[in-house]
């Protein structure tokens, strides 16, 4: 293995943890002056600054190993669709209210176990990182835990969302569990977990909220990985807008 | 020569941008002071990683060691540790209560800070800001802002 692949694995690496953040705050902040309620509404919003946040930093990481020049800000305005590494479930858009918030508990269950591997990373500019957003995060997954309860055991009409929410973002959680040659190398050498290895206790987190909800995951254990789906485009081309349209724009 | 004492002193007189009542170093945002050379170094820790305030506090600092003659700065950012709620001053916890939110303790808040009552009722885990939850009291019934615990 030479030192230059292993640059590149972790450039990669902290380009999906951004990725992932940028990606998922931006859905969020849709959401903006249009939540159920002004609680919610504010809720969401501070998720999305928590995670824009955190994107800053893994972005700001990558650009430093990557050793080109490019800034957090290059790395999320100027790359396009196939260039970013986040994970699946983050860009499937928003839905309903219901659709959001599980989601956003798919996510998070995944983010604590992530964080909290890579607090102990053997590279110490990821395990800093980690150790700031899992503070953060533990109260995402408290809220969106709390909520997917609370809403798979409400009316019949919250139930009934809640498990087609849960049919149909299943397979695109079970990416975040597909590793691929990156992760196989950098979990050698104990800079980051193994994508599989996280999810026996993801299984059992969510499995205890889901029993909870009375919402039952779909037996199948196909999982969506890889590419894109034609959803980000249409973030990016939203999110991207004012950079790409005027380049020298000052706040 | 400026001493590290002074320059702490000064930065102990910034007002923290969203709670103006702490200082900086109440809020226990400020890591370190010291020379490099004849540059001044002060370390600097982000609260909420996605927090406003973090550009304004950079700012600020800026202005006001500037304004005091300071004309070579570097300003650090220090990630490790993290900052916590346990960064923050006893001094900075009571002016907190004084102002009207229950700093940080805990799962929840201690008291109303306005009655003291110990009969709460949580709004929501998010409020005004990154570092804020909204709570009521149930005895004297005015909401407040929660400091919560990160
Ligand atoms: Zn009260």
């Amino acid at each position: 293995m030479t030192s230059n692949s292993v640059s590149s694995d972790r450039f990669n690496y902290a380009l999906r943890l951004g990725d992932n953040a940028l990606i998922l705050s931006h859905r969020l902040s849709e959401w903006c002056g249009h939540g159920p309620a002004l609680e919610e509404d504010i809720a969401l919003t501070n998720v999305a600054l928590d995670l824009i946040g955190q994107a800053q930093f893994w972005l700001g990481l990558a650009g430093e190993l990557e050793g080109a020049g490019r800034s957090a800000d290059d790395l999320a305005y100027k790359r396009d669709a196939g260039a970013f590494r986040n994970a699946l479930l983050v860009e499937r858009p928003n839905g309903d209210y219901g659709h959001t918030l599980m989601r956003q508990y798919l996510f998070d269950a995944w983010h604590v176990e992530v964080l909290a591997a890579l607090t102990a990373s053997s590279d110490p500019r990821f395990a800093e990182i980690a150790a700031k957003a899992a503070r953060e995060v533990a109260y995402h997954v408290e809220r969106s835990g709390e909520l997917v309860a609370a809403l798979g055991d409400g009316t019949p009409q919250s139930h009934a969302r809640m498990q087609s929410a849960l049919d149909a973002l299943w397979a695109y959680a079970g990416g975040l569990f597909v590793g691929d040659e990156i992760d196989a190398r950098l979990a050698e050498q104990g800079i980051a977990p193994a994508a599989g290895s996280l999810r026996p206790e993801w299984d059992r987190a969510t499995g205890a909220v889901f029993a909870q909800a009375g919402l039952k995951p779909p037996a199948s254990a196909f999982a969506h990985k890889g590419g894109h789906t034609e959803a980000l485009g249409h973030l990016l081309a939203e999110m991207q807008f004012l950079p790409r349209a005027y380049p020298d724009a000052q706040w | 020569m400026v001493s590290e004492r002074e320059v702490w002193d000064w930065l102990g007189q910034i007002p923290d941008p969203e709670i103006p009542v702490l200082s900086l170093v109440d809020l226990g945002v400020i890591r370190e002071v010291r020379f490099d050379g004849d540059t001044l170094v002060v370390g600097v820790t982000p609260t909420y990683s996605g927090c406003p305030a973090t550009a304004v506090i950079k700012q600020d600092i800026e202005a006001a060691l500037r304004a005091h003659g300071v004309d070579k700065l570097r300003l650090e950012r220090r990630l490790s540790p993290p900052w916590t709620t346990e960064w923050m001053s006893e001094d900075g916890r009571r002016k907190l209560r004084e102002y009207g939110v229950a700093p940080p303790s805990g799962r929840a808040p201690a008291a109303c800070p306005r009655c003291g009552s110990s009969k709460l009722r949580r709004v929501s885990q998010f409020g005004s800001t990154p570092c804020k939850a909204n709570y009521v009291c149930q005895e004297c019934l005015e909401p407040f802002d929660y400091f919560k615990c990160i």
